[in-house]
């Protein structure tokens, strides 16, 4: 069961081609990973399907469900979170509160349930905030829930990060370049929570440019260079495929000018 | 005395307050400095002053109404003016001149409507009688546009500290494009904000216009200056700074009218914001001035 497809899917900003004829899909219940070398078209793939930007070409289907011309807090609706490689936390807002932004759809909200409502508007924000702690104990930040987001470490903002995507109830969650500036033991952790978020049956679909990461997390692997996919499939023949090697350690041009 | 004055600059500053506090929401959550706030409160004291002579409307009825009208008018130019411009990606400065339009516009249709003379309530819809507590003499006017104030803004508190709408609200002043991207429908809340900041702005006006009983299509524009001033002394964006800051202003005008100088009470004012931002360059509580996109 496929949770996520795009078929020849092509954008191009002006006369610039960035992607074309990208073709691949994600499997339900598993940690998809999307590689390629510095402006390959990473991101502009993850801004697609969240609808931040519409394709010039090809169709997107979340089960299914086409998603191309919806808006992104649309598209948040039917399952799809993501994180950013920038992490875009609110800073100044506590980890519970953070969390519960993103349980945005699920809480009856506004001065209208506040007064006339009280009763389910009160059971409402217990539940929410019962669900946001939930999560926290999840990535192990249950602890700090009332601290200011800014007073975390980078890897627990991106932790953060994880807990919030989740609380909007997805099925499959965007991780961008999820251990970029990470420290080795950092990396380590995150590998570990993310495979407990698949483990819980999350579809996990990630980009990132560390190769061993990638390897030693994703069961399938696609790899994009120059806005096209060159190799799709388990990492240990992406590991051994040629086109794979070449994208990223480059051609080997005395071997070819060989007679 | 000093109590007696002191009960005019709570008075004077709980509305400065109420007019600052739509006017920094609109900041913090749009990130636009809207100076059609100014226009949109005489809009309030003049949609009040037509419920209530035209329509015999009682004061309550009125400030209703006009908290309707000016939010309404706050809603439309979100909607009209500040929507195409935000999908344009209009440079920042933009949307700021565009309501300086609609501030020439409102006040010129005002003008047009009503005639650049003052305009009063009848004294007879005004609520009559006195509070005599310890020789302070409060009249009811004053207790109630004290309590309309603050009954609004702690209204405002409420839901922003503690209800999802809020929490909604603040992710936006953090983040747009994070919180579009968790499911909020950022649009629809700068839409709602523009109305709620503007229908606070017309109650600040028809309070005014209650308080020193004279409605003028100008009026909008002192207090606009007060509200800027108010705003980037209590910080900018910062709800908690619009209220200090509001208080602040009130106070520091209503004394030095009273002690210093009844002509130089704005110059003394605004000169102590000056000092203040000298040490403060960034405001009371201010955090807000940059902001991530």
């Amino acid at each position: 069961m496929n949770m996520l497809s795009l078929k020849n899917v092509g954008k191009h900003f002006g006369g610039l081609s960035v992607l074309e004829d990208v073709s691949f899909e994600v499997p339900a219940g598993s940690i998809y990973g999307l590689i390629g070398p510095n402006g390959a078209g990473k991101t502009t793939v993850f801004n697609l399907i969240t609808g931040l930007i519409p394709p010039s070409s090809g169709s997107i289907a979340l089960e299914g469900r086409d998603l191309v011309g919806l808006a992104p807090h649309r598209i948040t609706r039917l399952g799809v979170a993501r994180t950013f490689q920038n992490i875009r936390i609110f800073p100044h807002m506590s980890l519970l509160e953070n969390v519960m932004v993103g349980m945005h759809r699920h809480l009856a909200y506004g001065p209208a349930a506040l007064f006339f409502n009280t009763r389910a508007c009160r059971d409402g924000e217990k539940k929410a905030k019962e669900r946001a702690f939930e999560l926290l104990s999840w990535l192990r930040l249950e602890r700090k829930a009332d601290l200011l987001a800014d007073s975390l470490s980078y890897g627990e903002q991106r932790k953060l990060e994880f807990a919030r995507a989740l609380a909007t109830e997805p099925r499959l969650l965007l991780l961008d370049e999820p251990v970029a500036g990470m420290n080795p033991s950092e990396k380590a952790e995150l590998m570990e929570e993310i495979r407990a978020i698949r483990d819980r049956g999350y579809g996990v679909f990630l980009i990132e440019h560390d190769m061993r990461f990638v390897m030693g997390l994703c069961q399938h692997i696609a790899v994009l260079n120059f806005g096209r996919i060159i190799a799709e499939g388990k990492p240990e023949a992406i590991r051994s495929n040629p086109d794979v090697i070449e994208a990223y350690l480059g051609r080997d041009d005395d071997a070819e000018t060989q007679p | 005395m000093f109590a007696q004055q002191l009960a005019n600059a709570l008075t004077l500053g709980s509305v400065y307050a109420l007019f600052a506090l739509g006017f920094t929401l609109v900041f913090g959550v749009l990130a636009v400095i809207n100076l059609s706030h100014g226009a949109v409160f005489m809009v309030g004291s003049y949609a009040a002053l037509v419920l209530v002579t035209r329509f015999q409307a009682p004061l309550w009825l009125a400030l209703i109404g006009a908290m309707l009208v000016s939010g309404g008018i706050g809603l439309l130019v979100d909607v009209l003016i500040l929507k195409p411009l935000r999908a344009r990606n209009a440079p920042h400065l933009i949307p700021m001149i565009a309501t300086i339009g609609v501030a020439i516009m409102l006040t010129s249709a005002g003008q047009g409507l009503f005639g650049a003379e003052i305009h009063r309530f009848p004294e007879e819809t005004l609520p009559a009688g006195e509070l005599v507590i310890a020789g302070i003499h409060l009249r009811a006017l004053e207790i109630g546009i004290v309590a309309v104030a603050f009954a609004l803004m702690a209204l405002l508190f409420v839901v922003l500290r503690r209800t999802q709408l809020g929490r909604a609200l603040r992710a936006i002043a953090e983040s747009p494009k994070a919180a579009y991207l968790l499911g909020i429908n950022v649009e629809g809340l700068f839409h709602l904000t523009s109305f709620v900041a503007a229908a606070l702005g017309g109650v600040a006006g028809v309070l005014i216009g209650l308080d020193f009983n004279a409605i003028t299509p100008q009026m909008g524009q002192p207090i606009l200056h007060k509200g800027i001033a108010v705003i980037i002394l209590g910080g900018m964006g910062d709800i908690r700074g619009a209220l200090i800051g509001g208080l602040f202003l009130g106070f520091a005008e209503v004394m030095s009218k009273a002690y210093l100088s009844s002509q130089m009470g704005d110059a003394v004012a605004f000169g102590l914001l000056f000092l203040i931002l000298l040490v403060r360059p960034s405001g009371l509580f201010g955090r807000v001035l940059e902001r991530k996109a």
